[in-house]
């Protein structure tokens, strides 16, 4: 069996392996501002929820997570599910999971931009949201990219997870292809993809940072 | 004309009275320092007149506007969009610059006034002209990352000045500084003085408060214990006033 004939094999499911990579990015990215935004918030009831959430997140497997998500509506609610709803159900499930972990993200970023430059804004006439769009937003992005780039190149990996509900995933094919043939190259070639595509998401992010290098804070 | 009036003036931090019953007034033109030793309340005395503190009680004012008014005990603000009016007059130099590190130096002076309304065109002749007057214009295009502290409280004054504030504010500008660079800043505050700008100056530079101020309040454990002239109050027999000026001076 040569590599090619492996990576023609698997290559439906490095189609689905990037697919859950862009789709969680793009889902999880936005809702993580919007948690951390909440969590931040004066309000204290929603705040503790949103950290009983990040708690929740943060605390037990991501392959339980797709797996309750996964079933849920048939246990809880008593819907058939649809095969449709497994791939819906990985989405869903890992955007939440990473949503949380970019919102502590977030966090450390909004911590540490000094109280000052909200005072500054203030004193010169911005009202909170051109504060927070002009001046700290700004400021967080760079500071948060390198714990950000490290979260994403988790995630390439983690798809791989995606296999407890049987989603047909790039990992999943591997393994089913090696042992049917009784062999480690098509976990080998796996690995190989794994490497390429964050040795590409580790030069995207250091692209992005480099922008960002025109100032220090 | 009455810029800024401030009557009876309270505050504490949880139950904790850092300023304890503080009036003061500035006339147009005029220039009050606010001296005093560490913990006295002048930096929340000043972040009070520039609400970026609540106040617990008493009156501010400014050019007959209340921006609050004590009520029944308790410190009733203006609406935010009379606030939002009021703030328009005031300007505020902090210890630390607090220059927006990602803007150029001559954005840090554009951007506010854009925010204020002003066309591009404008914000820019304004503040190429503030950059000028301050020596500041080769640096236009640097990031304040680059400057020294001097520069920095330098293009902070112009951002400040840019909007064009009926009252400066200054909270120790020059503690951040050496020597040097005090005296670069101290030059740039004295010429403003000479254009008549009404300012607030929280300062430990006795030698600068005395020279520059037509009032100075001296500041201790939340009350004006002293006030006056700089030539009366430099020649106070009040023995705390004395040993503190002279310790500075010596």
């Amino acid at each position: 069996m040569s590599l090619v004939t492996v990576f023609t094999q698997l290559m439906g499911g490095m189609g689905i392996t990037v697919a859950i990579f862009l789709l969680t990015l793009l889902f999880s990215m936005p809702l993580g501002m919007l948690v951390v935004l909440l969590r931040m918030s004066a309000n204290k009831v929603v705040s503790a929820i949103m950290m009983v959430y990040i708690s929740i997140m943060r605390g037990t497997p991501l392959m339980l997570q797709i797996i309750v998500i996964y079933f849920a509506p048939y246990y809880v609610f008593h819907i058939n599910i649809s095969s449709s709803y497994r791939f819906i159900a990985v989405i869903i499930a890992f955007s939440l999971n990473y949503a949380a972990y970019f919102a502590e993200i977030y966090r450390s970023g909004f911590k540490s931009v000094p109280h000052g430059q909200y005072e500054a804004a203030n004193v010169l006439g911005y009202n909170r949201s051109q504060t927070f769009f002009h001046i700290i937003l700004p400021q967080v992005i760079k500071r948060v990219l390198p714990p950000v780039t490290n979260e994403v190149i988790t995630l390439v990996k983690d798809t791989s997870l995606a296999f407890a509900i049987a989603t047909a995933e790039m990992f999943t094919i591997a393994k089913q292809i090696s042992a049917k043939e009784a062999s480690l190259m098509p976990l080998m070639a796996a690995g190989l993809f794994y490497y390429i595509f964050n040795a590409l998401v580790a030069w995207g992010c250091a692209w992005i940072e480099k922008k960002y290098d025109y100032y220090r804070i | 004309m009455k810029i800024l009036e401030m009557n009876h003036i309270k505050k504490s931090f949880d139950g904790v009275g850092v300023i304890s019953d503080i009036s003061l007034s500035v006339n147009e033109g005029e220039v009050l320092s606010i001296i005093g030793p560490s913990g006295s309340g002048k930096s929340t005395l000043l972040r009070c007149a520039t609400m970026l503190e609540r106040m617990d009680g008493g009156d501010l004012v400014y050019l007959g506007r209340y921006a609050a008014r004590e009520e029944d005990g308790r410190c009733v603000y203006a609406s935010q969009q009379d606030l939002k009016e009021i703030k328009r007059n005031i300007g505020l130099v902090f210890q630390n610059f607090n220059l927006f590190p990602h803007y150029s130096v001559l954005k840090n002076i554009v951007a506010p006034q854009l925010i204020a309304g002003k066309t591009k065109e404008n914000a820019e002749s304004r503040a190429m002209e503030l950059l000028k007057s301050l020596g500041l214009t080769d640096h236009r295009d640097k990031y304040p990352c680059q400057l020294s502290g001097g520069q920095q409280q330098r293009v902070s004054i112009a951002r400040a000045l840019a909007l064009d504030p009926q009252i400066l504010f200054f909270d120790e500008p020059t503690s951040a500084l050496d020597p040097e660079l005090t005296a670069e800043v101290l030059r740039v505050i004295k010429e403003l003085a000479s254009q008549h700008m009404t300012m607030v100056i929280v300062t430990h530079e006795m030698e600068f408060a005395r020279e520059l101020s037509d009032w100075i309040i001296f500041m201790e454990n939340g009350y004006i214990q002293a006030e006056g002239t700089p030539k009366d109050l430099f020649s106070t027999d009040n023995a705390r006033v004395q040993s503190f000026v002279g310790k500075l001076r010596a």
